[in-house]
């Protein structure tokens, strides 16, 4: 336990071997934007009088097209219907039109009903192009000015501790790692499930956020405390060290508490907010994961100036390399 | 034990009472006739949310009008809790709750209620029927996309199209619903003039339409005109007199009839048409499973940790089981009381801080079993546990407040309004949290704590604390 923070570069490897995979799949795949962002209209639709397997997403995909929808993406899915198993279709299509879209959906809905009988519509949302375009300006307005205010917050709060700069920084630092892991993931889940990024997500990311400094500020206040009571020699490593074992019980039983709470939603909580739970849980684990092996740690690599060091040819970057 | 944690206990049972009689009240109200039931947001309780924008820029006024308008609509369609407000310079939102096809009403809502009298050269046209007018020649009832066969199992509620009036004549049309003065418009009366009971609705139009109006009607008096709201057929009056001024009143024999023909004058029609620019529809089934899903999920996660507490912390961890009961019964009297709409994402909001109320706990316990070790006496490890742990409880909590309000200003945003209720009830639980983890907790523990029973290290997960021994000893 004595040596988690001698070991930081191995934390610090451990958390790019995370994120790069998913910068990687950023950069190739990017997000898969759900219509809050990308505007469209999405339709969850009941088939009452078929079982779960019978349905076929390309005769779907042709009703939609034949009533104007082309390029309708269909998801199928089980969903109960008065106690028995019915199937189901989350179907993704262009948004309704602005001027007149009852006809509209009528129209696909008495198709669909030709061909299946009952069918029942279970939710409908549409948003135009105005309003996506509107609620991604907000969405990154939203986490820029979140990122900004706590900042500032953290800077106040440590103004006694030396160098309070510090602290605010390495928080925004580890809290970028989370928003990284957290879009990373979603980058892979969108490519390989079908994830998409909507307003929920928004959400759940603004969440990490605030979860994550709230780790690293607990992580920090003792090594607040720890320094004010320094004794004389004491290294700034040890203290690190010593503050993030003290705290490391508190961390565990925390994380695992939240993970007990997420997880019975993620397993009963429904359908809607299924994805919102999951990219929490990812988060929460990433966050404090890097409010101990991260932000902790980048503090003392601050404070050891060690970038001095880690393009000398002498001395490579690794565990024994911080001793010194 | 001090008389401080008297009060505060007295304070806690008096706040908990409260919050219970609020959560079982009666009929759902409290005092003083309070609606205190608890609100379910679309997404629990089935319904429709649209936001409609003008399909033309406007003045903001304009736009009053029109949410007016639809206001008064909406109320026409009786039902409760509906919402209809103003955003931003041209666009009104539009939430109602609970309602059986909320798509076509939304249509209803929206009409523009284009009003005209017309000239149907004598012709008595039965109501319903959909004309072309000289104002509105290509109304869309009659265009190819609604009028494609309908294959349906169900029968749906399309306007039945008089075949007529597909390519029948354009009428022309005397005036233009513009120019109704609405203020002129009054309310059924019953007419002095006539023998047997008549009711009467007054109108006055202005402009070039009063002018029109007045020749026309001298010219054509016994014979018919018809009013027509939105290209369809909705009453054909005989003139009786010539309307000197564009000034009127149409009298029915029925007053059924007359209020019809008063709310299709005065409210009909809209200054704008309006656009669908987005739409949120939820059937009520799925809004039920989605509340099953929640109440399950609620109580396995309250449970689990509970659990966790008690196995980890044991009599802390009971005392604090209870301190989250009582956030539990706050929380919820709290949303019944100010009101707050629960919705989906807002359950999972107050679940998360439930998940934040035993963190500060953890942080209390955590410290409080470093102070026992170190061979405090119980009552002084309690108090400066607190202390110790307070400023990192104080800056933790401020930075997730900080979060949930700009949250809740991003919520503001009609494309993502959904996170408003996570925002609002995660910001209400870390207040909450800040009360209920500290003082109850505190004023629990100390109140247990001089308890003989409390005086075993077992109880707080230790094997030996020095400072308990002493208390045994010297009491």
């Amino acid at each position: 336990m004595d040596k988690l923070v001698k070991l930081r570069y191995w934390w610090f490897a451990i958390s790019l071997l995370v994120i790069v995979p998913g910068a990687i799949s950023l950069a190739l795949f990017g997000l898969r934007l759900g219509i809050d962002f990308s505007g469209g209209a999405l339709w969850d639709l009941q088939f009452v009088e078929r079982a779960p397997g019978q349905l076929d997403t390309e005769r779907i995909r042709a009703i939609f097209a034949a009533q104007g929808f082309d390029g309708a993406q269909v998801q199928l899915s089980d969903t109960q219907f008065e106690g028995r198993t019915v199937a189901g279709a989350l179907v993704r299509t262009r948004p309704l039109s602005e001027t007149e879209p009852e006809p509209q959906r009528q129209n696909v809905l008495d198709a669909l009903r030709a061909e299946y009988g009952q069918v029942t519509q279970q939710s409908l949302q549409t948003v135009g192009a105005t309003v996506s375009a509107e609620s991604t300006r907000s969405a990154i307005i939203a986490v820029i000015a979140a990122c900004l205010v706590i900042l500032v917050y953290l800077t106040l709060a440590f103004r006694r501790a030396p160098h309070p700069v510090r602290y605010g920084i390495c928080a925004i630092l580890a809290m970028i790692h989370d928003v990284l892991v957290v879009l990373g993931v979603a980058s892979i889940l969108g490519y390989f499930i079908g994830l998409e990024v909507d307003a929920l997500f928004l959400t759940a990311l603004l969440t990490v956020i605030s979860f994550s400094v709230h780790d690293t500020i607990v992580v920090f206040d003792r090594i607040r405390e720890n320094l004010i009571n320094r004794r004389p020699g004491e290294l700034f490593d040890d203290i690190v060290n010593h503050s993030i074992v003290q705290t490391l019980p508190r961390s565990v039983n925390t994380q695992l508490t939240t993970f007990f709470t997420l997880m019975a939603l993620l397993l009963f909580g429904g359908e809607t907010i299924r994805n919102l739970v999951l990219i929490l849980l990812i988060g929460l684990i990433s966050g404090t994961y890097s409010s101990i092996f991260n932000a902790a740690q980048l503090l003392v690599v601050w404070e050891n100036r060690e970038w001095n060091r880690w393009f000398r040819r002498s001395a490579p970057p690794g565990p024994e390399a911080s001793t010194a | 034990m001090r008389s401080r944690d008297i009060y505060f206990f007295v304070f806690v049972v008096l706040l908990t009472g409260i919050a219970l009689s609020i959560i079982f009240a009666p009929g759902g109200r409290w005092l003083f006739d309070r609606d205190v039931a608890i609100r379910l947001g679309l997404d629990l309780r089935g319904g429709t949310q649209v936001l409609l924008r003008a399909a033309e820029p406007v003045e903001r006024s304009v736009m009053q009008t029109a949410a007016g308008v639809i206001e008064r609509r909406v109320n026409g369609l009786g039902v409760a809790e509906s919402v209809v407000q103003l955003s931003g310079t041209d666009r009104v939102i539009v939430e109602i709750p609970g309602i059986a096809n909320p798509e076509q009403a939304i249509e209803t809502l929206r009409g523009t209620g284009k009003l005209e009298f017309i000239d149907t050269n004598g012709e008595f046209l039965t109501a319903g029927t959909i004309v072309r007018t000289t104002g509105s020649p290509n109304p869309v009832a009659l265009l190819p996309t609604a009028t494609a066969p309908l294959t349906g199992t169900e029968p749906t509620a399309t306007q039945p199209i008089s075949p007529t009036a597909a390519t029948g004549p354009i009428y022309q049309s005397i005036t233009d619903g513009k120019d109704l003065d609405l203020n002129a418009v009054q309310p059924p009366q019953i007419s002095g003039q006539s023998i047997s009971n008549q009711f009467a609705v007054s109108f006055a139009f202005t402009g070039e339409s009063a002018s029109r109006l007045e020749q026309f009607t001298a010219a054509n008096i016994q014979r018919p005109m018809c009013i027509v709201l939105d290209n369809q057929v909705f009453s054909c009056p005989v003139i009786q007199a010539a309307l000197i001024g564009g000034r009127g009143e149409i009298t029915t024999s029925t007053r059924q009839d007359a209020e019809q023909i008063y709310t299709q004058l005065k409210y009909g029609a809209l200054p704008v048409p309006l656009q669908v620019e987005s739409s949120r529809t939820v059937s009520a089934s799925l809004g039920q499973n989605s509340v099953d899903a929640s109440i399950v999920a609620g109580i396995v996660g309250l449970t689990t940790v509970a659990l966790f507490m008690i196995l980890f912390y044991r009599l802390p961890g009971v005392l604090a089981t209870l301190a989250l009961l009582i956030y539990t019964a706050i929380s919820f009297a709290l949303y019944q009381l100010i009101p707050i709409t629960l919705t989906l994402p807002g359950i999972a909001g107050f679940i998360l801080s439930i998940g934040l109320a035993v963190d500060a706990n953890v942080l209390i316990f955590a410290r409080l079993k470093e102070e026992l070790r170190k061979g405090k006496s119980l009552r002084v490890a309690i108090e400066s546990g607190f202390d110790e742990a307070w400023p990192a409880i104080r800056d933790s909590s401020v930075a997730t407040l900080i979060t949930s309000t700009i949250l809740f200003m991003f919520g503001n945003t009609f494309g993502v309004s959904l996170i408003k209720g996570f925002a609002l009830t995660l910001g209400l639980g870390i207040l909450l949290n800040l009360f209920t983890a500290v003082v109850v907790t505190r004023t629990f523990l100390h109140l247990v704590s001089p308890l003989p029973f409390a005086q075993n290290p077992w109880l707080y997960e230790l094997k030996d604390a020095p400072g308990m021994r002493y208390v045994r000893e010297t009491a």
